[in-house]
């Protein structure tokens, strides 16, 4: 029974989608907005990575609300999980020694990786989420590997608070030099270099910092539950 | 065959969006649900990617001087992608710390055992 309503209400909803992406065809000439993105980005501020303007210049503030969902999402994850009282560690079997080895070796090239990627995301595919996320897969590695090891707390949550100021202090930053928040103060330079872009490389390293060390957080406290 | 074609990443997305409620509605099992909710996450990403997309499209970067910024990709759908996978992620994780917590209070995943039903 639940089966055939849940089927029919399917229905309804893709005959509700096929008549609307009638309107949409796939593969027309982009929207307005999106042409003026590519044809003033570079020009406007100096990332030669559209995305990157659009995630952290134009919609600068748009991307403080998502950093901040992130935020509240890792703080209930380690409420519900952390009010929990028994709280004994299971004994573990521990791993052998290549994998341990492994996961040594290639922990740092991972976080050296997710730098990389977040520092060049004004340049190249990438910027603050997907580093974060890189550097946050490199913290699962050695959780996985080597499962007596335990990340700083103190020192992620440095990491998390220091990333969170940064990103407010330069948006009010931005209000004080020119009149409205998250403005691009600092001077642009050349486009296609790496010092380039004012206050976009700064921003996306505090939000690479911020999110892998909230990632990191949520797989600890569900390693740390399990 | 040129309709499907033309439209085969929205019959895509919209089959994995489908998929994804057909799961949250029919199954019992609270990680089955929560494994709906991702597949229903990255239908709704890929139809947003597939929207901004235009034909011979590619990145829009200027990586170089000289690119034709005629067949760039809109890069609004992207922007907005970029920052959804990563909330769903971690939205997942709510989820999932919720499940370990209602399995330590009742003891079950099972929707319909669990004192307040589904349906």
């Amino acid at each position: 029974m639940r089966r055939i309503v849940a089927i029919l209400l399917l229905i309804i909803v893709a005959l509700g989608i096929r008549q609307s992406l009638a309107k949409i065809p796939f593969g027309a000439p982009k929207t307005k907005v999106g042409r003026y993105y590519i044809n003033e980005g570079v020009e406007e501020t100096g990332a030669v990575n559209i995305v990157t303007s659009v995630v952290v210049n134009y919609r600068g503030f748009d991307t403080l609300g998502e950093v901040t969902v992130l935020f509240i999402a890792a703080i209930g994850l380690g409420a519900t999980l952390t009010a929990s009282t028994k709280r004994e560690m299971r004994k573990t079997q521990p791993a052998s020694l290549v994998l341990y080895t492994g996961c040594r070796f290639l922990f740092p090239l991972i976080l050296v990786f997710g730098s990389y990627i977040f520092i060049h995301g004004h340049l190249t595919p990438g910027g603050g989420f997907q580093g974060g996320a890189i550097i946050a897969s490199g913290f699962l590695l050695i959780y996985l590997g080597c499962r007596e090891r335990r990340i700083n707390r103190i020192a992620s949550n440095l990491a998390e608070s220091l990333g969170g100021l940064t990103f407010v202090v330069i948006g009010l930053l931005g209000l004080v030099f020119g009149g409205y928040f998250l403005l691009n103060f600092l001077p642009k330079g050349t486009a296609n270099t790496l010092f380039s872009a004012g206050i976009i490389p700064i921003i996306y390293i505090a939000i690479g910092f911020k999110v892998g060390s909230e990632l990191a957080g949520i797989i600890d406290n569900l390693i740390e539950e399990s | 065959m040129s309709f499907l074609n033309s439209y085969i990443y929205y019959i895509g997305a919209f089959g994995l969006i489908l998929i994804g409620l057909y799961i949250i509605l029919v199954k019992h099992n609270l990680i089955k649900v929560i494994v709906g909710l991702g597949i229903l996450d990255t239908g709704v990403n890929l139809f947003l990617i597939s929207v901004g997309y235009i034909t011979k499209g590619t990145a829009p970067i200027f990586s170089r001087s000289g690119i034709d910024s005629e067949h760039m990709v809109d890069p609004v759908p992207q922007a907005l992608v970029l920052t959804a996978i990563v909330i769903g992620v971690a939205v997942l994780a709510l989820a999932l710390s919720l499940a370990i917590r209602l399995y330590q209070h009742y003891g079950t995943l099972n929707l319909r055992k669990i004192r307040e039903q589904k349906w």
